[in-house]
């Protein structure tokens, strides 16, 4: 091994063309910015002083290649043959270098591609693009009969259309105790897996109206079952048998010119009362078969973003 | 016998583009090392499965190709888009018919495959990285399932994919997450199926086909394994023609030692 002065020895001599090509490199970056010709001036130095870097330090490694091939030749070890060995000892620190280098920039390079593809990839589906912010309009209050509950399908998003054809089950309360309109809301998607919940009783399609693209047929359940796997439930939505974990989501409302307006999705842990008195904890919206409320809400500590409202 | 100047010369012009070939890129040789290869004496028909899977695979990729000149991943057009593959287009139906029910066979001959990997013990050391790209394998082969099923855009298509992304969401702490990816967004919408046609046909098959690559390469290295009850090798070394050198030329765990060959 060869101690410190020896390093010395084989390092290259000392050049100005690296400065030079520096200084042009520096003046097509200034130059980009404030003119043109500083620009293509500054390129005409790169080149010059890019070749004179080269052709140097191409003439300074030239001889030394050609020693391990004469070296080799002869059997004992020859001056020369130590000379390749030094050689090769120091030229693999630049070999380890590169190396580095080129899985270092590699690093880089695939980073750079493939960070923001997987951002995009991943990322909007948790920024909330998509969810609609238009306030569903479902018409007169004067096509929901007080205490009967009416089918009412709509169109979530009016953007993405008929793919966000929703349906909720809507009574009107009559007027509550303060005096205010009240409406149980309920949404059709089973809390087990998602499939649309069924009024068990007769529906009056007969009776059917329809406003704009809502349509509405007035329905006597006597509550609600899931087709898919059985889950069954009162008419607050309360799980009666079934897989379900929690209520029914409901929607809020408000009225406004004497329409019914649909207000936020929300999920809801267990309804206590009924109807206009019916008493409940809100939760924000939760995919079907997560738990709000119970133990068990510990094991979806983390919200999800984007989810809706 | 010795052959004529004639024979020799067409023997050297026939193989000339063979030697040429090798001579640039060692793929004859690879070619060789990939396909004439020992076997051991008593190999069984249930050794094809994994054959089978492998076809299945190839007829899935190809007539999937071609279904995607005509299919329409878009909420509007999705459906009748496959209407039109099954009803209008010439040998429309031939062809989603193949991709339809090879999707099945694709499933049941993977797990057919598994089942003889096990029950001849062909897990074992040193095969058990491909038993574990194999089960990746059979989960990818399983995604691609649920991800084709949504998109001939139907009531059931629609309905099994809900609660396939619900299950999904019921896992503890990442499951909304995932479910939340997988449908891109709040709901199910125009993204999930665009979303879903392009994981069913370019990441998940692209996965796919970089592990049928290396599982079929850690067949061929480690060589088929001999039923359980054969009195031979489990696998049989190359004849490489040399005394085996280094620790991976060393074959011991390829040996099924039955005592009539310890006896010996």
């Amino acid at each position: 091994m060869s101690d410190g002065t020896d390093n010395h020895d084989q390092a290259p001599g000392s050049s100005l063309w690296p400065i030079g090509f520096a200084i042009g490199i520096a003046c097509i970056l200034v130059g980009l910015v404030i003119s043109w010709p500083a620009a293509v001036l500054g390129a005409a130095v790169t080149i010059v002083f890019g070749v004179l870097w080269i052709r140097d330090a191409a003439r300074s490694h030239a001889p030394v290649d050609s020693a391990p091939a004469h070296a080799l030749v002869d059997g004992t070890p020859s001056e020369a043959q130590l000379a390749a060995e030094e050689q090769h000892l120091e030229t693999y620190g630049r070999a380890g270098f590169l190396t580095l280098a080129t899985i270092g920039l590699g690093g880089v390079i695939g980073a750079g591609v493939v960070l923001p593809s997987l951002g995009f990839a991943v990322l909007p589906s948790f920024t909330g693009e998509g969810i609609e912010t238009n306030p569903v309009d479902l018409g007169p209050i004067s096509n929901f009969p007080e205490g009967t509950f009416v089918i009412t399908s709509f169109t979530g998003s009016k953007r993405q259309g008929d793919v966000s054809r929703r349906t909720a089950y809507i009574r009107n309360n009559g007027l509550s105790a303060e005096k205010e309109p009240s409406f149980t809301i309920i949404y059709s998607r089973c809390v087990h897996l998602g499939c649309p919940i069924q009024p068990n009783g007769p529906a009056f399609k007969d009776q059917a109206k329809t406003y704009k693209d809502v349509t509405l047929t007035p329905v006597k359940p006597a509550g609600f079952g899931c087709p898919c796997h059985g889950g069954a439930y009162d008419t607050e939505g309360n799980r009666t048998a079934g897989p379900p974990v929690r209520s029914l989501d409901r929607y809020a409302f408000s009225v406004a010119d004497g329409n019914l307006i649909l207000g936020d999705h929300f999920s809801v842990g267990t309804v206590a009362g009924t109807a206009a008195d019916a008493v409940m904890t809100r939760y924000p919206v939760a995919y079907p078969g997560v738990h709000v409320d119970g133990i068990e809400r510990f094991l979806y500590p983390l919200p999800v973003p984007g989810a809706g409202a | 016998m010795a052959k004529s100047a004639r024979q020799a010369q067409i023997e050297k012009a026939a193989l000339y583009p063979l030697d040429w070939t090798e001579e640039r890129t060692g793929l004859v040789g690879y070619t060789k090392w990939f396909l004439f290869r020992n076997v051991p004496r008593d190999v069984n028909w249930m050794q094809t499965l994994g054959a089978a899977t492998l076809t299945a695979f190839i007829v899935q990729a190809t007539t999937g190709v071609f279904l995607a000149m005509y299919y329409k991943p878009d909420p509007d057009s999705a459906y009748a888009s496959i209407q039109n593959i099954t009803n209008e287009v010439t040998l429309g139906w031939l062809v989603r018919g193949m991709h339809k029910w090879g999707a099945s066979l694709f499933i049941i001959l993977m797990f057919l495959h598994m089942a003889r990997t096990f029950m001849f013990g062909a897990y074992k050391y040193p095969r058990e990285l491909n038993w574990i790209t194999g089960v990746i394998l059979l989960v990818m082969g399983m995604a691609e399932g649920f991800t084709g099923y949504l998109l001939p855009w139907d009531q059931t298509a629609y309905w099994a994919t809900v609660v396939g992304i619900n299950i999904n969401a019921t896992a503890p702490i990442a499951g909304p997450f995932i479910a939340q990816f997988l449908q891109g967004g709040a709901q199910i919408g125009p993204d999930t199926l665009s979303k879903f046609y392009s994981l069913h046909m370019l990441v998940i098959p692209g996965g796919i086909m970089a592990l049928i690559g290396l599982h079929m390469y850690l067949v061929i290295r480690l060589g088929v394994t001999s039923p359980p009850w054969s009195p031979t090798a489990a696998g049989r070394p190359r004849d490489e023609g040399e005394e085996p050198q280094g620790y991976g030329a060393y074959r011991e765990g390829l040996i099924r030692e039955h005592e009539e060959d310890k006896a010996s």
